[in-house]
């Protein structure tokens, strides 16, 4: 299909997010946490629903779905509590989700975006704290054809924060910059470390068009299956054309949930017969209401660490930093962390931010690694810049270095020094190799005094070519440039 | 209200995952009239303003500490299975519905 | 003297003088078991070497802490089988947990285990604790021991019944609308359920999660009493358990009443009120004024609507509760070719009739466009029915009052008609929707000879004072005869 937005068309998307909390333990049992491991051995009464069993809520994800709240501008209620949301799938292993129905946690908050050089403020409706379900492994090729359906239950019971936006996203850009944005508030309140290639932030979205200048809004569909950022933004960019295309050609669109094929780069309808769902919600019995008084709120205010924001703009002030260098250097906490420990110990933090944003992140890339999967460190960083600021690598040496730091660890000096890359700095040999080039390069001196100022490289190549590279290029330059007037005839 | 209608039935069964024959949908029809009929009886109190009862001794903010605790071994999770494969459960395909 | 002639107090005597040992009382109940249970039938697992292997076991532990001068243990007890017990299947007499067998102990299990108590065996009940007369067990119903051809209530008859024929000394039931007091009024031993939250629930499989209690069954209120101490107590497992502390409840064994108030709700000595039950009830309440207690009537006006809200709310709470029931993970599992038909195969042949109705009941409440006018509403009249004990006690120390309108019905005679089922609870069920403790002493026998319970009701962790009164009344009443099987 052509994607072909129109000018004429006003594109409105809400998402909704679900994120997994970082908590040791799950959210109403004592069974691990984590990702991935043999089916079927993080699981106890509790969270298997075996008859008789209850839940107990884990006061520290109570803390992270309250903190979530706070990181997103949002009101935290006094009294909250929890329900039951009543559907059968075979991955809920109790036919229900204890979630929260009318009294969420938190409520109206908003999350500031920037997308094509507009600032956006984008309305948070609700944030609220349920339980994770387990996972079906579907054999055969697709949840259509496949004969029978695995299901492992070590995932059932981690606690999930849902955050449901107000529908004020205007384009399939705005969407995926919502979400990275979030994901940074997230992982900088330290709630959530949020990998999105493990399932550990999920996203649905509502969209609908209409004529630009239209006050009400159009029929939405649901789109679902969205596993990356970039899906996001193709889905709902298909989904939009989709949709105006229907529209365009006198049809109308139907409400319905769309799942988004990655592969084929479509949206397609579910083919079941659509029925509201009717989730019979009630106050769930086995769990008591939360009261929470305004000191705890602003405690838990108080701890919450500095958020992308606000660091992107202190980096910017503290550091001196253009906004560029900040905005990137605050994509992650991790490599903002790495940024500030190693301009904390470095005079220079234009030049950290240099190699931070140069070599560091090329190499992670081209390795697909993330920060923390590699044993580099910022003092390590610190030793070869202030070794090239020292004189003792040249900028050229120093990107060599830094790879072998990346990969190993060591520190800059023992694998300057165990390469013999140290550069020659001493002045008394150097003019000595200096004085053998313009000898042996008579041409190249003559040339240069007559004006020809490029016959220089000539004469430093020469004592580079001598010294194998290792001389200090800064100070070759200087004393070829004493030697050639003193030397004048 | 006598009776619920054989759509009602129908329906509520559905939510409920049970099966019914029709035999039974008709006497459930009839025993579920009778005992709505009998709880519309509260509809002749006046309860605008009363707060409703979800906590009957009022406790509020239970929980526990985040730590680990050992879960079960995995043979006595799966021992109750229907239908084990691998450490899994097993069931057969999965179709939405409603 | 035979065992089963005993009372856990004798027993509890007997035990710490060494002269008995729980090897030995399960040889004896077992031995009464073989005598009576072909006709009471109060039973759906019973294992004479398990029973014995696990108080061999604890008799072992027991010495082991020989240093401890603390009381022995060692009593076997029976177990409501909706509890659940590592080692015994726990099937709530239902056709979808026919095998299962838990992977761990409810709290009240672990606790007298913990205590060097045993399991002696699991006993009958109504499916999931849905009913009023141990004929919805899905395996076979229970007998009143007074009178095969009635029933002994429910849904904790089995656990009422075999207290009742001597299998047991000590039984655990649960209540949700009735289901301790009820069967034991009917059998004529003692029932007790506590306060919403005083006995953890955790490993009791759910009914009605915010109406549900454990209580103990016994033959007499000194019995009750020990008991109570045995498996009370807040538990960190259940979130709605009470953190108050567990007083040595046998302390309030005194038979003393001067100064008390009992208060008489009138609307429990209305119509549909069996006359010899109101006789009996009243000649207790007489007993206990001669003894010095200030007698007074007092009203609890929304007693009627009790009933409604009670048949709203618990089924709600249970179409819930029993979802889980689905065929995946454990239990009965009926076939279809793909997850639907699994479900709804499962699940109709799983459930019985009684259990089927109050889930369709149950859901119909919650379903869109109902919820307000069902089941909120149905909290709303919980409020004022709780208001008005509030109310009451403030004029009296406890309301007496009978524990049903009548006496054990025959076998068969309420199962076609629901509604008349439900109303044997109109007494027992204001008391489960205000989660207060109340307890039913045996007070007299119609002229069938059949029993006739006294049912004692009190303000919140008002136990101890429920067992004075109904102790005092047991001293004043006499023994209590036992029935001829």
């Amino acid at each position: 299909m052509e994607v072909e937005n129109g000018p004429g068309w006003e594109i409105v998307i809400g998402l909704e997010i679900h994120v997994e909390l970082l908590t040791r333990s799950k959210v109403f049992c004592s069974c691990a946490t984590g990702f991935g491991g043999e089916p079927n051995t993080r699981v106890c009464p509790v969270c298997l629903g075996l008859p008789g069993s209850l839940p107990v809520l884990n006061a520290k994800a109570l803390e992270y779905a309250v903190k979530t709240g706070l990181a997103l501008n949002c009101e935290i209620a006094s009294f909250s509590k929890f329900d039951r949301k009543n559907y059968f799938y075979p991955d809920l292993p109790k036919a229900y989700q204890i979630s929260q129905y009318d009294l969420p946690l938190c409520r109206h908050g908003y999350l500031e975006i920037e997308a094509g050089g507009v600032r956006r403020r984008i309305g948070i409706t609700r944030v609220h704290l349920e339980e994770e379900t387990g996972k079906s492994l579907h054999a055969g090729t697709s949840i259509v054809d496949s004969p029978f359906t695995l299901l492992d239950y070590n995932r059932a019971g981690i606690p999930l924060v849902e955050i449901v936006t107000e529908p004020d996203i205007r384009s399939p850009e705005e969407a995926r910059v919502f979400l990275e944005e979030l994901k940074r508030v997230v992982e900088f309140a330290g709630v959530s470390d949020v990998k999105m290639e493990e399932g550990s932030l999920r996203c649905d979205a509502n969209i609908s068009v209409r004529p630009r200048g239209a006050s009400r809004l159009g029929t939405k569909t649901e789109v679902k299956n969205m596993n990356s950022f970039r899906a996001v933004q193709r889905a709902l960019e298909y989904e939009a054309a989709r949709q105006i295309a229907t529209l365009r050609a006198g049809g109308r669109v139907v409400q319905e949930t769309r799942h988004w094929d990655d592969a084929a780069g479509v949206t397609r309808g579910m083919r079941s017969k659509e029925q509201a769902q009717d989730y019979r919600y009630f106050p769930e019995p086995d769990l008591v209401p939360i009261v929470l008084s305004p000191e705890q709120i602003e405690q838990w205010r108080r701890e919450l660490p500095e958020l992308p924001a606000a660091r992107r703009e202190r980096l910017a002030r503290e550091y001196g930093l253009p906004a560029y260098d900040a905005a990137i250097l605050t994509a992650s906490k991790k490599l903002a962390d790495f940024f500030e420990e190693a301009a904390r110990a470095f005079p220079d933090p234009k030049m950290v931010s240099n190699w931070v944003m140069g070599e560091l992140l090329r190499l992670l890339k081209a390795e697909n690694k993330e920060l923390d999967q590699v044993p580099l460190q910022p003092s390590d960083l610190v030793g070869l810049l202030s070794l090239v600021r020292d004189g003792v690598i040249s900028g050229a040496t120093a990107k060599e270095v830094f790879e072998e730091m990346f990969h190993t660890g060591d520190p800059a000096a023992s694998i300057v020094d165990r390469r013999g890359l140290r550069q020659i700095s001493d002045e008394g040999a150097l003019r000595e190799i200096v004085r053998r080039a313009m000898a042996a390069n008579p041409d190249a001196v003559q040339s240069y005094r007559q004006g020809k100022e490029k016959a220089l490289g000539a004469l430093v190549g020469a004592v580079m070519k001598e010294t194998r590279g290792k001389a200090n290029p800064q100070l070759v330059n200087r004393l070829l440039l004493e030697a050639l007037r003193e030397a004048k005839p | 209200m006598q009776k619920l209608s054989s759509e009602q039935v129908a329906h509520v069964a559905r939510l409920a995952r049970l099966a019914l024959n029709e035999t039974e949908q008709e006497r459930f029809a009839v025993q579920l009239g009778q005992i709505l009929a009998y709880a519309e009886k509260i509809r002749e109190l006046d309860l605008e303003g009363v707060e409703p009862t979800a906590h009957v001794l009022g406790l509020t903010n239970v929980t526990r500490r985040d730590e680990v605790r050992a879960s079960l071994d995995r043979d006595e999770v799966l021992r109750n299975g229907p239908e084990v494969e691998n450490g899994y459960f097993r069931v057969p395909r999965v179709v939405e519905e409603a | 003297m035979e065992i089963h002639e005993l009372t856990l107090t004798e027993v509890q005597d007997l035990l710490d003088r060494g002269e008995l040992s729980g090897t030995d009382l399960v040889e004896g109940l077992y031995t009464r078991i073989d005598a009576v249970e072909d006709k009471v039938q109060a039973f759906l697992e019973l294992d004479r070497e398990r029973a014995l292997a696990e108080a061999k076991e604890a008799g072992k532990a027991q010495i082991a802490r020989e240093a401890d001068p603390g009381p022995r243990a060692g009593v076997p007890v029976a177990v409501k089988d909706n509890v659940c017990t590592m080692g015994w299947k726990t099937t709530c007499a239902s056709r979808i947990l026919f095998n299962f067998r838990p992977p761990y102990d409810a709290t009240v299990v672990a606790r007298l285990r913990q205590q060097g108590h045993t399991v002696l065996g699991k006993t009958n009940m109504d499916e999931f604790a849905m009913g009023s007369s141990t004929e919805h067990s899905a395996f076979h119903p229970t007998r009143n021991p007074w009178d095969l051809t009635r029933v002994p209530g429910g849904s904790s008859g089995g656990s009422a019944a075999a207290v009742a024929a001597g299998e047991a000394l000590f039984a655990l039931g649960s209540d949700t609308g009735g289901s301790i007091r009820l069967p034991a009024a009917f059998c004529g031993v003692v029932g007790l359920k506590p306060t919403y939250g005083r006995v953890s629930r955790y490993g009791l499989v759910a009914y009605a999660s915010s109406l549900d209690q454990i209580g103990p069954i016994t033959r007499t209120v000194a019995d009750c009493a020990l008991a109570l101490g045995w498996i009370a107590g807040h538990d960190p497992l259940d979130s709605t358990s009470l953190a108050a502390e567990v007083p040595d409840y046998r302390t309030f064994l005194r038979p003393e009443v001067r100064g008390l108030r009992i208060g008489l709700p009138k609307e429990y000595f209305g119509e549909g009120l069996d006359p010899e039950v109101r006789g009996a009830v009243e000649k207790a309440v007489q007993q206990l004024e001669e003894g010095g207690a200030a007698v007074l009537e007092v009203s609890l006006p929304h007693t009627e609507y009790a009933l409604a809200a009670y048949y709203l709310i618990a089924p709600a709470e249970a179409s819930s509760n029993l979802a889980r029931y689905d065929g995946v993970r454990y239990g009965f599992r009926g076939e279809g070719s793909d997850i639907v038909e699994l479900y709804s195969d499962t699940r109709r042949r799983g459930f019985g009739d009684e259990v089927k109705r109050r889930i369709m009941l149950g859901t119909y409440a919650l379903s869109a466009g109902y919820y307000d006018a069902y089941y909120l509403n149905a909290l709303r009249v919980r409020t004022l029915i709780r208001r008005d004990f509030e109310a009451a006690f403030q004029k009296v120390d406890v309301l007496a009052c009978p524990t049903s309108p009548t006496v054990a019905f025959r076998l068969g005679e309420r199962t076609d008609d629901p509604m008349q089922m439900y109303l044997s609870d109109i007494y027992t069920v204001p008391v489960n929707l205000a989660g207060l403790p109340a307890l039913s002493v045996p007070c007299g026998l119609n002229h069938e000879g059949l029993p006739i319970g006294l049912q004692l009701i009190g303000p919140p962790l008002s136990e101890g004072r429920l067992l004075q009164v109904g102790y005092a009344y047991e001293e004043r009443r006499g023994p209590f005869p036992r029935p001829q099987l």
